[in-house]
């Protein structure tokens, strides 16, 4: 780790909040990378600053103190190289399903005849085919969630940030949508940032899972999962599966509310 | 559960009012320049128009209503951006506003008159006076109102506050902003009317009065009943204008909001 071919790399991380009671510790020496190509997740309960830390990532929120680097470059502010999804799918009403994962293309004046033919073939690939001209208010959670992937992926980011994508949908629905995305994952090799409360969501899905321990918000362990890929949701009864769901859990107790 | 609806029921509804409305006048022997009967209404509503005498009014009216819509409009939706995009802005402007939105509006139409004559001005400044002010509300609300996420996505696409202003804030705030027009139409009219009242030399509102001083109760009635028509006509322009526009907004928010607004005057 901390090595060149690290697409973002974060040192000493820590971010303070002013309150009326005086000054909150939301995040305290967060320290890790991610490298091209790999699917890192963070596990943690909620309130223990996972969004906050995706804020800073996305630029929307400085840090107190630390660095964050994305291809070595400190990151201030905003970039148009980071895509992001976050908990709902933050679709724009008004625009069709098409015209909203071309938003980041028209924010950046990137061209829309020649992103057309690409996000068509995003919304293929996330299963959208023919839904190109419908608007967001005509489908259902699940397929708003596969629009605001694909334009996180509009713009050829170097790195893609999820903040509990799947978070609000039922639990079918996002078993599905938790296959979807590893096919998709295996298929163009995104740099992904995934943070959930879910252990098993983590565990399915990353290369390496990150556990976020609260007050304040510490990385604590780091976790690579070996199990090999394509995994199937039956990997749920794999030993090895198991076995590390119920390492990471140790790190929480009951009462901080994690999902298996 | 929807309860059942009879459109028979409810045009023999309106014409059994009418019928007892004629009846009680007549076994009562109000005279006419009390309360007419719905017949001597008609009657005169009748003679208006084929005199044609309404016809020249009516556009008078409708040109003041429309054309101080469109200046108070336009005079609201620039202040309420300007409003909503700046603290400072909105810091030094308060008081202005405040002191300006407790005067009723209609107390001002007299020192209108006296300012801008008795011919058209005087009645489009009245009703873009009373015009302004809904749509300055629902402008700073409607622009206030992005939703924080969609905020943070555009922010996070590195876009300047003019194209989120344009990709987001405004049509966040079209529902807000249609609302307000609708309100602002009915508003205008109100505004021309009774800058007519102070002091015109034609339209609905000269007529009106004219009607009044020589106790022509049915004439008055006939004119009251064009007014009516008028206003849901200009409505229906704006209703359907909204449909348009506001496809995407299944919650039509904007009629809520309009019909909450309008009650209030």
């Amino acid at each position: 780790m901390g090595h060149s071919a690290d697409v973002i790399a974060v040192k000493g991380l820590r971010k303070e909040y002013q309150t009326l009671r005086g000054t909150v510790l939301a995040l305290e020496d967060i320290e890790f990378s991610v490298a091209e190509g790999e699917f890192v997740a963070i596990v943690g309960p909620s309130g223990c600053g996972k969004s906050t830390l995706l804020k800073i990532l996305a630029g929307l929120v400085p840090a107190t103190r630390g660095e964050v680097k994305l291809h070595s470059v400190s990151i201030t502010g905003p970039r148009r190289d980071i895509g992001v999804v976050f908990q709902s799918p933050v679709l724009f009403p008004w625009r069709t399903v098409l015209d909203n994962v071309l938003l980041p293309i028209d924010v950046q004046g990137l061209g829309r005849e020649t992103n057309r033919s690409r996000a068509l073939e995003l919304l293929s690939v996330v299963g959208l085919q023919g839904f190109e001209h419908r608007y967001p208010w005509e489908l259902s959670g699940g397929m708003q969630q596969r629009v605001a992937l694909s334009r996180g992926l509009i713009h050829n980011p170097a790195m893609l940030l999820m903040d509990e994508p799947f978070g609000a949908l039922d639990a079918m629905t996002r078993e599905s949508l938790n296959l979807e995305l590893q096919r998709i994952w295996l298929e163009r090799r995104e740099t992904v940032l995934f943070i959930t409360h879910s252990i098993a969501e983590a565990v399915f899905l990353a290369d390496r899972v990150l556990i976020m321990t609260p007050r304040p918000g510490r990385i604590t362990e780091h976790i690579p999962v070996g199990i090999p890929r394509p995994r199937g949701l039956d990997v749920i009864s794999v030993p090895e599966f198991g076995g590390i769901v119920r390492r990471i859990r140790s790190h929480f107790n009951a009462k901080n509310g994690m999902e298996a | 559960m929807r309860e059942p609806r009879n459109p028979a029921l409810r045009i023999a509804l309106l014409a059994a009012s009418l019928a007892v409305w004629e009846a009680a006048v007549r076994v009562l022997r109000i005279p006419a320049f009390i309360l007419p009967t719905p017949s001597q209404v008609g009657a005169a509503l009748y003679r208006g128009t084929v005199s044609g005498i309404y016809l020249e009014h009516i556009w008078i009216t409708l040109a003041e209503t429309l054309l101080g819509f469109a200046l108070g409009s336009v005079i609201a939706f620039v202040v309420g951006t300007a409003l909503a995009a700046s603290q400072s802005v909105e810091y030094y402007l308060y008081p202005f506003i405040v002191m300006f939105q407790s005067v009723p509006k209609v107390a001002l139409a007299p020192l209108v008159v006296i300012w801008f004559g008795l011919g058209l001005t005087s009645k489009v400044v009245s009703a873009a006076l009373i015009a302004f002010f809904p749509l300055l509300v629902n402008t700073v609300v409607g622009l206030r109102s992005a939703d924080e996420d969609r905020i943070d996505l555009m922010r996070s696409l590195s876009a300047s506050e003019l194209q989120i202003f344009r990709m987001l804030r405004l049509p966040s705030a079209l529902p807000f902003i249609m609302a307000g027009l609708e309100v602002a139409m009915v508003f205008s009219l109100v505004g021309a009317i009774v800058g007519e009242f102070v002091g015109a030399e034609a339209g609905l509102g000269m007529l009106i009065q004219s009607r009044n001083f020589s106790m022509d109760v049915a004439g008055e009635f006939a004119l009251l009943f064009i007014l009516a028509a008028m206003g849901l006509a200009l409505n229906a322009i704006l209703v359907s204008v909204r449909r348009r526009v506001l496809f995407w907004d299944p919650s039509q928010k904007a009629a809520a909001n309009a019909a909450s607004l309008k009650g209030g005057l």
